[in-house]
C-alpha cells in the first residue's frame, strides 16, 4: 500500500470517455508505488497552473555519455524541499527496440518485471524517434535498471547531440510494397555508428529513418537527417487479368477517377479492353496506383533505395524536408549495404566536422549550398537532386567548361 | 569493490526472435493485402500463407499492468506475438481466420478499441508535455486522450476520404511531425526574463545564437549581467527557453494553441508538403481542451463531406483552393495566414488563377 493519494479533480476528468486513459494506468500504479502518487500530485499541479515543473540535469550509466533524460522536480517549498518528494527524481531511460517494434509476450513481461523492480512502472511505447522509454527512475536506480535491460540483449538509445535511435516501417516483415530489407539496413547503419550514439560528440542530433517505399510510413522524408526510402528501376509489374477484375468489380469510372487520373505524371492509361498501360519512363514510383490495386500492380524486380538528406522540424530556420542526394542504390547484397554504410559514414563525418554547434544537417546544407555539400561527401551531382534548375543569374560561372567536361565524363 | 559493469554495446537487437513465425517465414515475400473489416488487415504472401492483423488503439504512456494485459492477449489469442505501430497502436497477428473474432472481442473487452485501419483517423501522434518534458507549454497525453475520445468513431470507422494523421506538439520546437492536422502550442508574448537568475544559469552567447530573429542581446540589468529581448522583433518562438530557463516563455494565458492543416510525409500522388496555419488563439484549456476539439471536428467534417476518395487533407485543400477551405470550414482568414518568414513569397498567389 502506497502513501495517500493527492486529490486530482482535473486529471480525474481524463478517465471518462471511450479511449484508453493513461491517468487510469498511472492511478493503478499509484496503489502500491509512492513515486506515482507524487507524480500525480505534480501533474495535477501542472493541469491547474498550466505550467511544467521539470528541469534537466546530468544522469547516466557507466560507459555511456547519453541515453538517459534526467528530470528533477522544480516544485519546491521555501526551504527547497520537494513538494512531491517521491517523484523528485523522474528520469527516462531510452532503449532501442527491435526494428519494426516486434515483441513476444515474454519480452513484454520481462520489460514489465524489470521496470516494476527498478522504476515507476510507466513505459512509453514508443517515442517518435523510435525509443522504448522507461519513464520515472530515481538516479540511484538508473544503473541497476539498465544493467538488467542490457543483460536481456537491449541497448541504450540516443539523446543529446548524437546519433539517435532510428525507426523503420513494418516493411519486409508484413508489407507487399517493401523494396528493400529495412530492418537489415536499420540495424547495420545504427550499429556501425553506435559510438556516435553512446558518446555524444556531434554538433547536434542525427536521425535515420527507413521506409520501404514512397508511402514513407516511417515519416523519413521530413523527420530524418538521413532518410532511406525504397524504390525500383525497372518496369512496374502488372497482372492484366487482375486489372480486368478490378475494372469489372469496381467499374470503369471508379478506375478512371481513382487510379488513371490520379497519377501525378499521367503515366497511366486504361485501354478499351480494360487492360492497363504504364508509361514506366514517366512513372515516378509514387505508389498511388499500386496502393489502390494492390492485387494487380507491384513494384518491379530491380529494387533499391534512394537517400534523402536534411529533414528536420522547426528550430531554427523552419521545417525542412530531406532532399534527394542519391536517386538509386542497390542494397540487396552485403556489398550494397556496405556501400550505404560508407556513404552514411561520409555524411556523418562531414556533419561532425562542418556543422555549427546546434545546427542540423539540413541547416548546414542551406548555409553552404547543396553543391558544396555533395563535393564534401563525394557524391556526384545529378538532376534528380533538384525540382527545377536555378532561376536567378546571381552566380559566378567561369568554371563552366570544366563542369561540362565532368558531366561528359560521368555520362561516359 | 568490484569494477563497474561496462555495457554490452549491442545496439539494435536482432528482430528475428521477436517476429511472428508467419512473418519470419514470408519475410520480404508478400503479395497483397485487403481489409476484411474495420480494424482488420489480411496480408497474403506469395507462398499463399495468410496473416490477419487486428489493430487496436492504446495510450502511448502505458503502465506495466496494461503491458501485461497486452502480453496476455497475445498469449491467449495471438500466438504470443505483438507489434506496435509508429503511432502506438497494437497489432496482433494470427494465421487462423477463426481466431480473428475472439481476438477482436478480447481487445475490446480489455479496453483497446479495434480500428485505425484504412481511411480512418489514426491515433494522434504525440510528445511528452507536462508529464516529462522540461519545456512544455501544455500536456501531450491528456490533450491526445481528450481528442481521441471526441474522434472515437472516426478511429473505429473507415469512412474518411483517406487516412488522417493528426499530430500534437506541446511547444514550438514541435517534436510532433507534419500532420494532416497539427495541433501545436503557439506562444503569443515574448519571454518574461528573471534577470536575477540569468547570470548563474545561462550561457549567454549560446542563448543569443539560438534566436531565429536576432532579438536577444546581452545587457546589464540591476547591476547583473543578463539578457534583453527586443520585443518588437521577437516572434515568441520559445527557442531561447531551453538553453535559458529564466527566459520564461510559457504562460497560462498567452501560450495558445494553433491548428495547421495539410502536412504530408509521403510522396504518394503529390510530393510531401508542410502543414499550413489555419486557426490560432485557442486557449490552453486543460484538462479537455474543448475549443481545440471543436475546430478539429469542424475541419474533419468538412474534409469528410467534400474531399474525393484518396485525397489527403492537403491535397483536398489544394484542389478546392484555400479561399474555399476557409469558406467551407467557416474559419476566419487573417493577416497571420500570410507568410512573412524567409521564402514566404513562394506561398503567394503569383498567377491569374482565382476561383469564383
Ligand atoms: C529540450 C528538451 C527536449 C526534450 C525533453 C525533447 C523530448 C523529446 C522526446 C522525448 C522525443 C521522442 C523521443 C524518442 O522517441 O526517442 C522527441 C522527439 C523529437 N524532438 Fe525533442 N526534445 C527536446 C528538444 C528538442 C529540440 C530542441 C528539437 C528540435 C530542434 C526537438 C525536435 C524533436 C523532433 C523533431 C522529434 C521527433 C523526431 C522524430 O520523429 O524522429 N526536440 N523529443
Ligand atoms: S513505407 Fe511502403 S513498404 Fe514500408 S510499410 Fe509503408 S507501404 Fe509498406
Ligand atoms: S506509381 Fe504513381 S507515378 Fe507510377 S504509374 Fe502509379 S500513380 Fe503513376
Ligand atoms: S514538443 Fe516541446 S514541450 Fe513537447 S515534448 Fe517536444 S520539446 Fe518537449
Ligand atoms: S522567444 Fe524566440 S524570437 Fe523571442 S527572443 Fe526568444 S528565441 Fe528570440
Amino acid at each position: 500500500m502506497a502513501k495517500e493519494m493527492h486529490a486530482t479533480p482535473l486529471l480525474d476528468q481524463l478517465e471518462s470517455g471511450p479511449w484508453p486513459s493513461f491517468v487510469t494506468g498511472i492511478k493503478r500504479l499509484a496503489q502500491d508505488n509512492d513515486m506515482m502518487v507524487d507524480l500525480l500530485g505534480q501533474l495535477e499541479t501542472s493541469y491547474r497552473t498550466r505550467k511544467g515543473y521539470w528541469k534537466g540535469g546530468t544522469v547516466g550509466v557507466v560507459g555511456y555519455g547519453g541515453g538517459v533524460i534526467p528530470r528533477f522536480t522544480e516544485l519546491k517549498d521555501k526551504n527547497e524541499k520537494a513538494l512531491y518528494p517521491s517523484a523528485a527524481e523522474f528520469h527516462t531511460i531510452r532503449i532501442q527496440p527491435t526494428p519494426g517494434f516486434h515483441y513476444t509476450s515474454d519480452l513484454l513481461r520481462k520489460f514489465s518485471d524489470v521496470w516494476e523492480k527498478h522504476g515507476s512502472g510507466l513505459l512509453c511505447l514508443h517515442g517518435q524517434s523510435g525509443d522504448l522509454m522507461l519513464q520515472g527512475c530515481t538516479t540511484a536506480a538508473v544503473q541497476p535498471c539498465f544493467d538488467e535491460v542490457n543483460a536481456m540483449g537491449f541497448d541504450m538509445g540516443g539523446a543529446g547531440p548524437a546519433l539517435r535511435t532510428a525507426s523503420s516501417c513494418v516493411g519486409h516483415a508484413r508489407c507487399e510494397h517493401s523494396c528493400y530489407d529495412e530492418y537489415a539496413a536499420h540495424r547495420q547503419m545504427i550499429n556501425a555508428f553506435l559510438d556516435d550514439m553512446h558518446r555524444p560528440a556531434l554538433p547536434y542530433k542525427w536521425k535515420f529513418k527507413f521506409s520501404g517505399c514512397a508511402n514513407d510510413c516511417s515519416n523519413a522524408t521530413q523527420r530524418a537527417d538521413e532518410a532511406v526510402i525504397g524504390t525500383w528501376r525497372d518496369d512496374m509489374k502488372v497482372d492484366q487479368e487482375k486489372v480486368k477484375e478490378y475494372v469489372s468489380t469496381k467499374g470503369r469510372k471508379y478506375i478512371i477517377d481513382n487510379v488513371i487520373t490520379r497519377c501525378p505524371t499521367n503515366a497511366l492509361a486504361l485501354n478499351d479492353d480494360d487492360t492497363l498501360d504504364v508509361d514506366n519512363k514517366n512513372c515516378v514510383r509514387c505508389m498511388h496506383c499500386i496502393n489502390v490495386m494492390t492485387k494487380a500492380l507491384a513494384p518491379g524486380d530491380d529494387k533499391g533505395v534512394m537517400i534523402l538528406v536534411g529533414g528536420k522540424r522547426t528550430l531554427k530556420i523552419g521545417d525542412t524536408f530531406g532532399t534527394v542526394i542519391v536517386p538509386f542504390m542497390k542494397v540487396d547484397t552485403e556489398e550494397g549495404l556496405d556501400e550505404l554504410e560508407d556513404l552514411s559514414g561520409r555524411m556523418i563525418d562531414f556533419f561532425a566536422e562542418n556543422a555549427l554547434e546546434h545546427e542540423r544537417c539540413g541547416e548546414m546544407i542551406d548555409r553552404i549550398g547543396l553543391a558544396n555539400y555533395l563535393e564534401g561527401i563525394e557524391v556526384d551531382i545529378d538532376p534528380n537532386q533538384i525540382d527545377v534548375p536555378r532561376t536567378n543569374p546571381y552566380v559566378r560561372m567561369d568554371g563552366w567548361d570544366e563542369e561540362v567536361a565532368k558531366w561528359e565524363e560521368r555520362k561516359a | 569493490m568490484s569494477a563497474p559493469r561496462m555495457p554490452d554495446e549491442t545496439g539494435v537487437p536482432d528482430w528475428e526472435p521477436y517476429l511472428h513465425p508467419a512473418l519470419k517465414k514470408n519475410y520480404g515475400q508478400w503479395s497483397y493485402h485487403e481489409r476484411p473489416r474495420n480494424g482488420v488487415l489480411l496480408h497474403v504472401a506469395k507462398s499463399g500463407d495468410k496473416v490477419w492483423t487486428v489493430k487496436a488503439g492504446s495510450c502511448r504512456q502505458m503502465d506495466i499492468h496494461t503491458v501485461r494485459k497486452i502480453a496476455q492477449i497475445a498469449d491467449d489469442y495471438a500466438d504470443g506475438f505483438i507489434r506496435f505501430t509508429m503511432r502506438s497502436a497494437l497489432e496482433f497477428m494470427v494465421t487462423d481466420e477463426s481466431k480473428v473474432e475472439p481476438l477482436i472481442q478480447a481487445c475490446e473487452d480489455a479496453g483497446f478499441p479495434v480500428g485505425g485501419t484504412g481511411p480512418s483517423v489514426r491515433m494522434v501522434s504525440h510528445t511528452q508535455g507536462w508529464l516529462h518534458c522540461d519545456i512544455p507549454g501544455t500536456d501531450a497525453s491528456g490533450a491526445v486522450k481528450a481528442l481521441m475520445d471526441e474522434l472515437f468513431d472516426d478511429f473505429k470507422n473507415q469512412d474518411m476520404p483517406n487516412h488522417v494523421h493528426i499530430t500534437s506538439s506541446c511547444c514550438q520546437i514541435n517534436c510532433g511531425g507534419q500532420g494532416d492536422i497539427a495541433i501545436n502550442i503557439q506562444h503569443t508574448k515574448p519571454p518574461k526574463i528573471n534577470h536575477d537568475l540569468v547570470a548563474n544559469v545561462c550561457e549567454r552567447p549560446t542563448v543569443v545564437a539560438r534566436c531565429p530573429v536576432a532579438a536577444i542581446r546581452p545587457a546589464v540589468v540591476n547591476g547583473k549581467p543578463s539578457l534583453e529581448v527586443d520585443e518588437k522583433k521577437c516572434v515568441a518562438c520559445g527557442a531561447c527557453f531551453p538553453p535559458c530557463p529564466p527566459m520564461q516563455i510559457n504562460d497560462p494565458e498567452h501560450s495558445k494553441f494553433a491548428i495547421w492543416v495539410g502536412g504530408k510525409h509521403s510522396s504518394t500522388r503529390s510530393k510531401p508538403s508542410f502543414h499550413k496555419l489555419v486557426a490560432a488563439g485557442l486557449p490552453n484549456n486543460a484538462p479537455r481542451w474543448p475549443e481545440v476539439g471543436e475546430v478539429v471536428k469542424k475541419i474533419l467534417k468538412t474534409y469528410k463531406e467534400d474531399a474525393k476518395d484518396w485525397e489527403r487533407m492537403g491535397e483536398w485543400a489544394e484542389r478546392i483552393g484555400w479561399p474555399q477551405f476557409f469558406e467551407k470550414t467557416g474559419l476566419p482568414f487573417t493577416k497571420y495566414h500570410i507568410d512573412n518568414w524567409r521564402g514566404g513569397r513562394a506561398s503567394l498567389n503569383a498567377s491569374a488563377h482565382i476561383r469564383f
